[in-house]
């Protein structure tokens, strides 16, 4: 894949929420307001670049040469955990109203499947490289790159559902259909990029 | 035996640099929080109705912990929250001070003109997002009753096309001041009788052409004010409620009746 593509393939066409349904829970929790929806943002974005940073050469120079492939998900879980500590104990020292409303969807980034989805799909995607370096640049931009794309899609539903707010829904629509129903549309604008057959 | 003592060793490794680093982290992340704020939190409300002037119950807890705020802000929680809050602090209890909800704008049907019919969401809220309003004057009242919606003593009814507060049933709770997407609604202290009924920073002559009753900046009230308690600042009248003895010279000189009189019986 040319830099190009990895970069528009993550945030667009392949969008970790719209298209691959991936990190839906924050994507449907912490979208009420865009302020909040940008701080969860940063925060995935964060976790997803220095998880990628970490698992990358863990698993190529650590897991591959021992054999240990099978503990994948154990590893990668772990190093996750521990940049969601660090990024929680960063937004409670210096954004506590943020620390408020995210609430428990920030330690959920641990187990957050768009997390653990690009660490993996890094493997996946670059391991067969031809240098390590090459696999381990794109591997950071994909991360980076979905983190962007998260965090668009989580811009854009916020705006959303915003408007939502002030809409005159009928009584069973209200709250959790009538959200469900608006990322349903959102999603649908997505499938542009990928077109119809 | 190495096929399990192996991947045991790599893992306690990881997970021990991990620690270590998350110990390291979590000293420089301390949050040093004064007991203060959590007791004081304790003791409001936490209905969060931002009357106060703070986002949340929370917010003005560390408020009053940090950048000494006032005790006595908490009007949903009357004065035994402000006695309680002045204990935690160490103050003398002050009573919370009698306020009326006053609306700051006077642009009813004869007065602001319209710019268009409105046919969508009757709230306020939504009105607002189509041009600002059916009205020229975005600053003004839009009219679809989203305060009254709120107010838990049905003090607020839509009259001539603008909210009417009735003084007598107001308790000054602010959840209609809240509500008000143009943030119309202030409080005052009750007894001082005079207010500026307008919102509009507009030049006075553009305020002339949407809206009879609006303030136009012109000063006339700043120079009559026997108690220099009226500033125009951006083209609108301010009362200071410190120096105002509710005399109300202003009211008589006013040309537009932008200052009137909300007569409090409470």
């Amino acid at each position: 894949m040319t830099v190009l593509g990895i970069i528009l393939s993550a945030i667009l066409t392949d969008n970790f929420v719209l298209s691959k349904f991936m990190g839906c829970c924050p994507f449907l929790g912490v979208s009420q307001k865009i302020s909040s929806s940008i701080g969860m943002g940063a925060a995935v974005i964060f976790v997803m670049t220095c998880s990628t940073a970490i698992t990358y050469p863990v698993y190529m120079y650590l897991l591959v040469p021992n054999g240990l492939e099978y503990l994948q998900t154990l590893a990668f879980i772990l190093i996750i955990a521990l940049f969601v500590q660090l990024a929680e104990m960063f937004v409670r020292k210096c954004f506590p109203p943020l620390h408020r409303t995210l609430g428990i969807y920030l330690p959920l980034i641990t187990t957050n499947c768009a997390v653990l989805g690009v660490t993996i799909l890094n493997v996946d995607l670059f391991a067969a490289s031809e240098s390590f370096l090459t696999g381990y640049l794109h591997a950071l931009l994909y991360a980076a790159c979905a983190g962007v794309g998260f965090t668009l899609a989580l811009i854009l539903f916020a705006g959303v559902r915003s408007r939502m707010e002030d809409a005159d829904i009928p009584a069973f629509f209200k709250g959790t259909p009538a959200t469900l129903i608006a990322a349903s549309i959102v999603s649908l604008s997505f499938m542009a990029f990928s077109g119809m057959s | 035996m190495e096929q399990i003592l192996l991947p045991a060793v790599i893992f306690a490794g990881i997970g021990l640099i991990a620690a270590l680093l998350l110990t390291v982290a979590s000293g420089i992340f301390a949050v040093k929080e004064d007991p203060r704020v959590q007791k004081i939190d304790a003791e409001l409300p936490h209905a969060n109705c931002g009357a106060c002037g703070y986002a949340g119950c929370s917010e003005y807890a560390a408020a009053i912990v940090k950048e000494n705020a006032l005790c006595n802000l908490c009007k949903p929680g009357g004065n035994d929250t402000a006695a309680a809050v002045a204990e935690i602090m160490g103050q003398e209890a002050q009573p919370i001070p009698s306020e009326i909800a006053v609306l700051a704008c006077r642009g009813n049907c004869n007065a602001a003109a319209e710019k268009y019919a409105y046919h969508g969401i009757h709230t306020c809220k939504a009105a607002k997002k189509m041009f600002g309003g059916s009205k020229f004057c975005t600053y003004g009242c839009i009219g679809y009753g989203d305060c009254a919606e709120v107010c838990p003593h049905g003090a607020i009814t839509i009259q001539d096309g603008i909210a009417d507060i009735q003084p007598g049933l107001c308790d000054a709770c602010g959840l209609c001041a809240k509500a008000c997407p143009n943030r119309l609604i202030r409080f005052r202290p009750t007894g001082k009788h005079f207010d500026v009924r307008c919102s509009s920073p507009s030049a006075g002559k553009t305020v002339r052409l949407i809206c009879k009753n609006g303030c136009i900046g012109c000063k006339v009230c700043e120079r009559k004010c026997l108690h220099r308690a009226i500033t125009v600042v951006q083209n609108l009248a301010v009362i200071d409620y410190d120096k105002c003895t509710g005399c109300g010279v202003c009211r008589d000189a006013c040309p537009t009746g932008a200052i009137c009189c909300c007569e409090d019986t409470n």
